[in-house]
């Protein structure tokens, strides 16, 4: 039945919006014109509204950033991530600025030389000095973007630190993260997928010299102001390791290795207790009371960030950041690879 | 007659002689048929691929709610309209797979390339009419195939449109990496054979064909822009094709290219040696230029409508042609930046941010030259105008997040979140349909001898238009939020609770341009029938298409083609009562012609 009335309705749209389009053609008839013809009126009208639709664009645009900008990411919890943000927000400068000059500019014209049959263009085919402006103007400021971007991507990259860098290594497959830290000797013991077996999920060799005091964790510790090398494997798919809080991020590759490497800067505990941080885990805390879920506490994550398969949208991971003291405590704690296989 | 081209000969074999229904529609070797095939074909893809957006989109907005029409289109993929994340899945990958492949691709480049280039320099035909025929074929085979593919028992691929192994290659990882990825394997294989076929026609003809004093600088910057994008794509899309090969390989002799120590679902597999970085470097040396062969029609498009219909030739037509060629010289070499955290050797990331960002140089002066043109000019509001404004907005609102995108440092933490899906989507969607959409508006008459109704043709700008920024604007902020692309609900993430308002925003305004569309294909299939019948230059146009009759007939001219005596932009020239030159018309003495 609702089947039916459906298609009724729609055979009835369609025929009042072809009864609509006689009307348009018809009053055009009268007006001894051409529905398809443009007149005066028309360019006034969509000149107009051109000019309406860029204003509203803008207008809207400063909206969303004074309603959203509390969204982005907080502050970077890592070194490079200071830098990273730097050129971020003067690239971001520099594109906001020159939309807020070519989009006005463009409405602008659209509506200021909307056309009028008294009206006749002006005959302007090109100006060599105009064009040569436009060209090396963007080439010079994207050379100074280029160089900069390129310097921030080296140091990002290839950190140079006094210390050595605490090794872990990070265990890709689907659904789950998992963590082998390095242990005393700072130094992975050999692994492949091969040697998954039972308990040893991550193939380990246990008899590798470097593997009897790695040890395996399901949430990652990191002691604050250590640089640390991480190390990715994965074991069936792509994955992304994507720690955004650092801005952090590499895929895991089956058949390779690869790695990233940062120094976090803030704890975890501090981050928790940064304003603007504190204010928004008030407001998430009270959508998730409003709809009875469980409190939020304010955590680094781990998030998977390449398509890989169908909960790839609950691969996570806790990141604590914590002082050298908690970290060294909770290293104590935890058995190694010699102790549990 | 005394210049008897083969062409001309050609045309003449057909003269007298009567088609059949077979002969006019379905086998045609007409190019102006042949763009309509494309059209058609493209438009239907075009519904299929929107629409399964919408069904995505009312996931991501309401992920608790349940829909019926979900289950009424998914059927066990949505129980009692709760999607499934596999479906999920297999959604965003064939709505990005139709929309760049078979919309934007095929549907656009196939249609006006086919339609145009004869026409506007001067040719009976196309230098092979069954090349051609072919072409459309093989593309409307690997349709047909795509759409098989929705209906296996396992879904249809959804390893992202991208497919990268070994998530495609392996059937154990996801339930659409069974026969659905093989028949989009298939289909794609198919649809690079069709668009090889059909770029070394638009090549060839455009470089043959020309009538007497089309010089390559007197071309309309549309066929600089075919031209262009056919080089591109008979230099990438073999790599694409040879990257699917070796997958389909992979799949199923056994082979090892992209695959190495892999245990999935518990088997622990045999190959050894392959990398998937192997694959991602073959699939964007395609996937890079793609954006181009995408974009550049749309700009040609524009070129055209926004010069006619400013009655201004367009600003700095070398610049134009140097800009086509320098974009297109620098998609070559740019891939790496969809890779910068692949784990690729950081010292080509450097290199790779270094090309792209050149990529903005070129595109700055096409947005100049654009908006130059509309200066002092006496704007005529067609609806195709409309679009093509849209198109430089869209361009540039969407390009400028590109130097954020292209700089490697950056790119580390927006990779793979939805300010890269805000970018893309604005750049590369949006610019390219509304430059299809621009191009069917002016064009319309010329392939249906009825014009289009105007009134509606604005109803449906400023809704697709308000609804394109609506949908797409506010994922740059969800983006800088860290929200991950693919994601099939954000709920296991409190830190993301707040960007639901965000979602829901931006499916409506995904459903209100979705309905807008419906005024355009009400509006198309109604004046196909029933608009008034088109003049011979509706837009008062100076170049050669509108020299034809209205009715169409093969070969396009009845007499001898006309002679061009100046290039195609001669609007309000001085000296002249009327506001245009058509560019057969012979220089006066002592004029200027360029």
């Amino acid at each position: 039945m609702t089947g039916l009335l459906m298609v009724i309705v729609l055979f009835l749209a369609v025929y009042a919006a072809a009864q609509i389009m006689r009307v348009y053609e018809l009053s055009a008839k009268v007006r001894e014109a051409r529905e398809y013809e443009v007149t005066d009126k028309d360019n006034n009208t969509q000149g107009r509204l051109m000019l309406l639709f860029g204003i509203a664009l803008l207008g809207s645009f400063v909206w969303m950033v004074f309603a959203w900008d509390k969204l982005a990411l907080p502050k970077p919890a890592s070194l490079h991530g200071v830098e990273v943000d730097k050129l971020w927000d003067i690239s971001m400068g520099l594109i906001v600025f020159m939309f807020f000059i070519i989009q006005p500019v463009l409405f602008y014209f659209a509506y200021r030389y909307r056309g009028n049959s008294k009206n006749k263009a002006v005959f302007y085919a090109h100006n060599s000095k105009l064009e040569f402006i436009w060209t090396v103007v963007p080439a010079v400021v994207l050379a100074v973007l280029i160089i900069y971007g390129m310097t921030t991507w080296a140091n990002t990259m290839n950190p140079t630190n006094d210390e050595e860098p605490i090794v872990i290594e990070l265990y890709a497959k689907q659904f789950a993260w998992t963590a082998r830290y390095s242990g005393e000797d700072n130094a992975l013991g050999y692994a492949n997928v091969r040697l998954v077996k039972g308990a040893n999920v991550l193939g380990v060799d246990t008899g590798h010299v470097h593997a009897g005091d790695d040890f395996i964790a399901t949430e990652i510790h990191l002691p604050v102001g250590r640089p640390i090398l991480f190390r990715f494997r994965a074991q069936d798919v792509i994955h992304s390791a994507f720690m955004p809080h650092f801005r952090a991020q590499m895929n895991c590759v089956p058949g390779m290795e690869t790695h990233f490497q940062f120094t976090p800067t803030v704890t975890s505990t501090e981050m928790r207790q940064d304003p603007s941080v504190q204010e928004r885990v008030k407001r998430i805390n009270t959508l998730r009371q409003g709809k009875g879920l469980e409190l939020y506490e304010y955590n680094y994550l781990l998030l998977c960030n390449k398509i890989c398969g169908s909960a790839h949208y609950n691969m996570q991971m806790n990141i604590v950041v914590e002082t050298q003291a908690e970290y060294d405590a909770w290293v104590k704690e935890q058995k190694t690879i010699a102790e549990t296989l | 007659m005394a210049s008897h081209d083969h062409a001309n000969d050609h045309a003449h074999d057909h003269e007298h002689h009567v088609e059949n229904f077979w002969q006019k529609y379905i086998f045609s070797m007409d190019h102006k048929m042949i763009g309509k095939q494309f059209l058609i074909t493209g438009m239907f893809m075009g519904v299929v691929g929107v629409f399964m957006s919408m069904l995505f989109r009312l996931q991501l907005a309401w992920p608790d709610e349940k829909f019926a029409i979900l289950e009424t289109f998914l059927g066990k993929w949505a129980p009692e309209g709760q999607m499934d994340p596999n479906m999920y899945l297999a959604l965003v990958t064939i709505h990005g797979t139709i929309m760049v492949f078979f919309v934007l691709t095929a549907g656009l480049s196939g249609t006006f390339s086919n339609l145009l280039i004869p026409l506007q320099i001067g040719a009976r035909d196309m230098a092979s009419g069954f090349l051609n025929m072919l072409s459309y074929w093989f593309f409307a085979a690997s349709s047909i195939i795509m759409l098989v593919s929705l209906f296996v028992e396992t879904g249809p691929a959804s390893g992202g449109w991208t497919v990268y192994p070994p998530l495609s290659a392996l059937p154990q990882a996801m339930p659409g990496s069974g026969t659905g990825m093989t028949l989009w394997l298939v289909s794609m294989t198919l649809f690079i054979a069709g668009s090889l076929l059909g770029s070394l026609n638009y090549i060839v003809t455009i470089i043959n064909l020309r009538t007497k004093g089309m010089a390559m600088t007197r071309l309309p910057l549309t066929i600089w822009a075919f031209l262009v994008t056919a080089i591109l794509g008979v230099l990438s899309f073999p790599v694409l094709l040879s990257a699917a090969l070796l997958l389909m390989f992979d799949r199923l002799l056994g082979t090892s290219f992209y695959l190495s120590d892999i245990m999935v679902a518990g088997e622990l597999l045999h190959n050894e040696g392959g990398s998937p970085v192997l694959y991602e470097h073959l699939f964007w040396f395609l996937g890079h230029p793609e954006v181009y062969i995408i974009l550049l029609p749309a700009l040609g498009i524009t070129s055209e409508v926004i010069a006619t219909n400013s009655r201004k030739p367009i600003f700095g037509y070398r610049a134009m042609i140097g800009s086509i060629l320098a974009i297109a010289f620098l998609s070559f070499i740019v891939w790496g930046h969809h890779m910068f955290i692949t784990g690729m050797n950081p010292f080509l990331g450097s290199v790779f941010t270094f090309t792209t960002l050149l990529i903005a140089i070129p595109s700055a002066v096409k947005a100049f030259n654009y908006i130059t043109t509309l200066w002092k000019g006496n704007i005529q509001f067609t609806p195709a105008m409309l679009f093509s404004i849209g198109l430089v907005s869209t361009f540039v609102a969407g390009g400028l997040t590109g130097i954020i995108l292209g700089d490697s440092a950056l790119d580390i933490n927006v990779h793979d979140t939805y300010f890269v899906v805000a970018h893309f989507h604005i750049v590369m969607g949006l610019s390219a349909i509304f430059g299809m959409f621009a191009g069917v508006y002016h064009w319309f008459p010329k392939m249906y001898r009825r014009m289009m109704n105007k009134s509606m043709g604005y109803i449906h700008f400023w809704l697709t238009f308000i609804s394109a920024y609506g949908v797409f604007f506010p994922m740059h902020f969800t983006g800088l939020a860290g929200l991950p692309r693919r994601y099939y609900s954000n709920a296991e993430f409190p830190i993301f609770d707040e960007l639901q308002d965000i979602n829901v925003i931006i499916t409506l305004f995904a459903i209100l341009g979705g309905l807008a569309q419906l005024i355009f294909f009400f509006n198309f299939f109604y004046s196909m029938w029933r608009g008034p019948k088109a003049p011979k230059n509706p837009w008062k146009s100076n170049t050669l298409e509108w020299t034809t009759p209205v009715e169409h007939m093969h070969g396009n001219w009845p007499g001898e083609i006309p002679a061009v005596h100046r290039w195609a932009y001669d609007y309000s020239k001085p000296g002249y009562d009327e506001d245009f030159v058509p560019q057969d018309v012979p220089l006066k003495d002592g004029e200027i012609g360029h």
